[in-house]
């Protein structure tokens, strides 16, 4: 079985975004960019499925802009197989991103595609079911524990209640969720060898995928900031503070 | 044209995230209808026709919609959805699990987690763990989309609308249901509660939230985490509050021994009334607490906990 593993290049999860000065996005310029954390921890889970003898092969698929080779480069470090850019920029909005993914799928015939829940700079959540909806597919979301066996892959969900688990008939899509697995480092030997593993780069014309967007962003702003509080030194002080000053205990 | 809200229930009672939905869509247009999927759930359809603002309720009552799956119930959305302007559910897990699946069926690019509406088609959504508001608009036909529960306020039990059975269903048999670990509590919901106290790593083990849930009781409080802890196995998952996982708002929200990465302001920033205990003056929860004190939780909280008395 092969596994797809779509992956993103964002904003590295521990920078401080701002907002740039035309207000049309956020500030990407001398920005460290990193692979969206939910899809190592996809990539983690790929790689120990093959380990474990479940997949005979790993590829990572990005969608964006040219510098997501890097990002590529970093999964084949971590241990993918090999690697597909659909160059596009900028990025697709979800639904396009699922339809260019559904053509890579049905091209390369996984039986598992697992990736991110959402990607941490437009916390949208929706490409996962999305391209499973596209191929008719099932679809485990927010999962935190995974079985894939034969003819049955068993999903832990994280919900808002606790947890629930679901059996999937595969082909089946996967959205992770932060505790499926703690994503390994690349070593240096493998960033060196991740250098020579094949990446293979498609546009969205090739693929015959109309990408362009339905939505427009018309402004994007700070939020307001919280104005400074005050210290408290005990108990006492801190109660009636909540009681008699701010009213709300 | 009139505006659909997805209802979210365990086929006996409804949800309240799907109050504040109705709340959203109530702005949008007058005329609002509120789909209730599931399985012998007619004690849900009861509840909802009496939901402020709808007009009709939607029955959609089929054994193949018992378990919120996705795979069966995005269909029957697509199926009615051409009778609509919009199509909103709440964006907890069940509503972002099902909407998106029904947005690719009817080829509409979905607009997740609105904390505002400007029109009919602009609206305002967190990005970037709400360090930055975009305001966007669509231009597909039909929108699709799920709301930030805490930004809008809960419609009142004030209302009186008719109920219209709905036919659909049927198995995809794309995925079952196996079985569910429910986190069970006597305390306010995490979402809609009044007061919340939430430890973090700081609170160095399970046992020690007691301390928590001591004080919680006495406020009248729910209990939440930051992934720290969670992740740690101090709690569950259903606790965590953050970019990924609750969004809350409460009055008061008291962060005890949580430093307040950037993930997990953006779940609690919209509160009234941040109180952090941390003993970390450093802490970037400090930048955000209308009331910091500094000081060891160990001590702190017993002293908060008698302060109360």
């Amino acid at each position: 079985m092969k596994v797809l593993v779509p992956i993103k290049r964002v904003i590295d999860a521990n920078i401080k975004v701002r907002v740039n000065a035309d207000q049309s996005g956020v500030e990407l310029n001398n920005v460290k960019m990193a692979m969206n954390p939910f899809c190592e921890i996809a990539v983690e889970e790929a790689i120990r499925l093959r380990e474990g003898g479940k997949a005979e092969e790993v590829i990572a698929v990005a969608v964006g802009p040219s510098q997501s080779q890097e990002t590529l480069r970093t999964a084949l470090a971590m241990g993918a197989d090999r690697a597909i850019l659909i160059e596009t920029d900028p990025a697709p909005e979800p639904l396009g991103v699922a339809k260019l993914l559904k053509a890579v799928t049905e091209k390369e015939s996984p039986g598992l595609v697992i990736l991110g829940k959402q990607a941490i700079d437009g916390d949208n959540n929706q490409t996962g079911q999305m391209l499973a909806a596209l191929l008719d597919w099932s679809v485990g979301t927010f999962v935190s524990g995974l079985e894939v066996n034969d003819g049955s892959v068993r999903v832990t969900r994280e919900v808002d209640g606790g947890l629930e688990n679901i059996d999937l008939t595969p082909p089946c899509v996967i959205t992770v969720d932060l505790r499926l697995n703690e994503p390994r480092y690349a070593s240096l030997p493998n960033i060196m060898k991740a250098k020579k593993k094949p990446l293979e780069t498609f546009s969205p014309d090739d693929l015959g995928v109309d990408v362009s967007p339905r939505i427009e962003v018309l402004k994007v702003i700070e939020p307001p900031a919280r104005a400074a509080g005050v210290k408290v030194s005990s108990a006492e002080e801190l109660v009636e503070k909540l009681r008699n000053e701010a009213k709300v205990i | 044209m009139a505006i659909l809200v997805i209802g979210e229930h365990d086929n006996s009672t409804l949800r309240p995230s799907t109050l504040n939905t109705v709340t959203a869509a109530a702005e949008l247009g007058t005329e609002v209808d509120l789909l209730i999927a599931g399985a012998d759930c007619s004690s849900v359809t009861d509840e909802a026709s009496k939901v402020g603002r709808v007009s009709r309720v939607l029955a959609a009552d089929d054994p193949s919609f018992s378990d919120g799956l996705a795979e069966n119930i995005a269909p029957l959305i697509s199926s009615i959805a051409g009778n609509y302007s919009h199509v909103l559910a709440p964006a907890t897990t069940y509503g972002k699990n099902i909407l998106p699946r029904a947005s690719a069926l009817l080829d509409v690019q979905q607009i997740s987690d609105i904390s505002g509406i400007e029109s009919e088609d602009t609206f305002i959504r967190p990005i970037y763990a709400g360090n930055a508001m975009a305001t966007v608009r669509s231009t597909d036909a039909l929108k699709l989309i799920t709301v930030r529960t805490t930004a809008f306020d809960a419609v009142g039990m004030d209302g009186a609308a008719s109920v219209e059975t709905v036919s659909g269903g049927g198995d995809a048999g794309l995925s079952k249901f196996v079985g569910e670990e429910l986190t069970r509590s006597e305390r306010p919901e995490l979402t809609t509660a009044d007061i919340i106290v939430s430890g973090g790593r700081g609170m160095q083990s399970s046992e020690n939230f007691v301390l928590l849930e001591k004080l919680a009781d006495k406020l009248g409080a729910a209990v939440g985490a930051s992934r720290a802890a969670v992740d740690a196995g101090y709690v569950p998952n259903d606790y965590q509050v953050g970019q990924t996982g609750k969004v809350v708002a409460p009055n008061v929200y008291i962060a005890v021994g949580i430093s307040g990465a950037i993930q997990h302001l953006a779940g609690m920033k919209d509160s009234k009334v941040i109180v952090a205990i941390n003993k970390d003056e450093e802490a970037p929860i400090f930048q955000v607490a209308d009331f910091g004190w500094v000081a060891d939780l160990f001590e702190a909280i017993p002293q908060l906990d008698s302060a109360l008395e």
